[in-house]
């Protein structure tokens, strides 16, 4: 029964009503991904009791009630991590007595240690300061620290990356990495940023005015067309890839993906290293027989599994890449003049592929 | 200075500091109730505890005879739990008081509760902290110096109690006879000299205390955010 299983009807101001059935495997990272006003806090505080589910309501921890009926378990003996969109940092405590807070109350249950978590995440040089003299990124780990000191079950993040600017932004993500691959907590994020979310995220719901969109595997998901996500300017696949070698005399590597090789920038790791890629739909364009002459390096052979009118002019594609998929989005001018129909094999030239974690 | 006069001082340190300790205990957790709601039933409360601001205390006192005399249930109830009388007590100065300052201990403490961010208490309760606990970790600590304040308010404020006092303790010596009364005896019987004294020493408190609080207040009465 390692799961949660959530029952929710839950009302909001003007008239917005969170509702949803679903079961989160307490394992890995779990994306709620949507718009905002789409419910993602709403959900969270949900789940960490801040907030109460209308009567109905049912949250089920690991077979644990934490609301079932006239039963709600109070967020003080939930044990959960929140990370909240703003650090909400104890400002008449310096860093180190924010860490000590949950530390001190978890109740005789086994956590982590401090030093481990000050290294995650960079603190070790920050915990005599006060939390008003730190930056907003150095804040935000402080939080996620604090959280994690305090041995939750679970770990809830609400954009915590939201506030930051790039370099912190990256930092923070980056120290979440380690988190992630070091604790093996289980751990619920949400934003509004798809890019985020796709570097480490399992699985991914997608919310939309209360309500659950879609729902599954994030590779899964990313690469479908019939989903809301698809039709977003930023829509990507997501691939996963092994590093087959470096070119260190033009700075890049290759990567093997299920049915060709990708030329990507230079990236860290040793040959056979598991890697995470994003292909966005929009960099990746098709032809009828393989162009000899292109600038482009990266041409896969692929097979049309799906066509998508996204618009008036656009329309999108699903392209069968051995077991995964590509995105291409084109004109419905050049499909026409392609003539491209299901089951036909092309190639896919790929513009650019990011790399997007060291999480497979 | 007469012996009088020094029982006179004594008996309203010992009103002012019972006074406060109760205010304190009792004004806490009601500032922290209106601090942390809205509503008909609130304000109406609120408007209750701010009364003694713009009644004179002479109507208090009179209610408050009405109230403690010893045919009334809870003159009665006192009687049979204590034996002694409560009007004209030093019990029902103490309880007067305490009506009489209760705006002056909960409205410094309201305003600074309120100033928490409940943001902060939602994030106290994830980590695992009780409401007791939250407000023992976290409240306290960022309100500290309106405790300071609330309790100087609240002393000052009873030791300049006159009127709710003349109503309902009279002018018992050793019991009700505060330094207050005790100066308008000296009025009422030309004693002038002796008046200045005790006027003087009520100025003075009143300015040493105030000043110091004001002083503090310039550092910080903010959250230290």
């Amino acid at each position: 029964m390692s799961e949660l299983a959530l029952n929710l009807d839950c009302r909001g101001a003007d008239d917005f009503r969170l509702r949803l059935d679903e079961s989160l495997p307490l394992s890995g990272v779990t994306a709620i991904y949507g718009a905002s006003g789409s419910g993602k806090t709403t959900l969270l505080e949900c789940i960490a009791g801040l907030r109460r589910g209308d009567a109905g309501s049912r949250i089920h921890f690991a077979g644990e009630a934490w609301q079932d009926g006239a039963r709600h378990l109070p967020p003080w003996q939930r044990r959960v991590g929140y990370v909240f969109q703003d650090a909400r940092l104890f400002p008449h405590l310096d860093v180190a007595g924010n860490l000590d807070f949950g530390r001190r109350r978890r109740g005789g249950h086994e956590g982590l240690e401090p030093e481990r978590v000050s290294r995650w995440l960079g603190l070790d040089t920050l915990l005599h300061r006060r939390p008003d003299t730190l930056s907003a990124g150095q804040q935000q780990r402080v939080a996620i620290a604090r959280a994690l000191l305090s041995a939750p079950r679970l770990m809830l993040l609400d954009e915590p990356l939201a506030n930051l600017d790039g370099a912190s932004r990256q930092q923070c993500l980056d120290s979440l990495r380690r988190v992630i691959a070091a604790t093996g907590i289980p751990m619920i994020y949400v934003s509004h940023d798809i890019e985020e979310v796709s570097q480490f995220a399992d699985r991914m719901l997608v919310l939309e005015a209360g309500r659950v969109r879609d729902r599954g595997p994030m590779l899964e998901l990313s690469s479908r067309i019939d989903t809301r996500l698809a039709h977003e300017e930023q829509a990507a696949a997501i691939l996963r890839a092994n590093v087959v070698g470096h070119d260190e005399a033009f700075g890049l590597s290759e990567l093997a993906v299920d049915g060709g090789r990708l030329w990507v920038n230079r990236l860290p790791g040793e040959a056979g290293a598991a890697r995470r890629i994003r292909v966005p739909a929009r960099d990746v364009s098709v032809c009828r027989s393989r162009p000899e002459d292109s600038s482009i390096l990266n041409i896969l052979p692929v097979t049309v599994a799906e066509i998508e009118a996204t618009g008036e002019t656009r329309v999108l594609l699903r392209l069968a890449l051995g077991e995964q998929y590509l995105l291409a989005r084109i004109t419905r001018k050049s499909a026409a003049a392609l003539e491209l129909a299901v089951g036909d094999t092309i190639y896919a030239q790929i513009k650019s592929a990011a790399l997007l974690s060291d999480i497979a | 200075m007469s012996d009088a006069e020094l029982e006179a001082i004594a008996l309203t340190l010992m009103l002012a500091g019972t006074t406060t300790v109760l205010l304190l205990l009792l004004g806490t957790p009601l500032a922290w109730w209106l601090s942390r709601r809205r509503g008909t039933i609130p304000a109406l409360l609120e408007a209750v505890v701010a009364m003694p601001l713009v009644l004179p205390p002479t109507v208090l006192g009179f209610y408050l005879l009405l109230l403690l005399a010893p045919d009334t249930p809870v003159g009665r109830l006192w009687q049979q739990l204590t034996g002694s009388q409560l009007a004209f007590s030093f019990e029902a100065l103490v309880i007067g008081s305490v009506i009489y300052s209760l705006p002056f201990v909960v409205q410094p403490l309201q305003a600074a509760f309120s100033r928490v961010p409940g943001t902060l208490l939602q994030a106290a309760a994830t980590l695992g902290a009780s409401p007791l606990d939250q407000f023992r970790a976290v409240v306290l600590p960022l309100t500290r110096r309106s405790f300071l304040v609330a309790a100087s308010l609240g002393f000052a404020h009873t030791v300049g109690e006159f009127g709710v006092i003349l109503m309902i303790g009279g002018n018992i010596p050793g019991e009700t006879r505060v330094v207050s009364v005790a100066l308008y005896d000296h009025v009422e019987s030309l004693q002038f000299a002796e008046a200045h004294r005790l006027a003087a020493l009520l100025v003075v408190f009143s300015l040493a205390l105030l000043f110091l609080l004001y002083r503090g207040d310039r550092r910080a009465l903010e959250l230290g955010r």
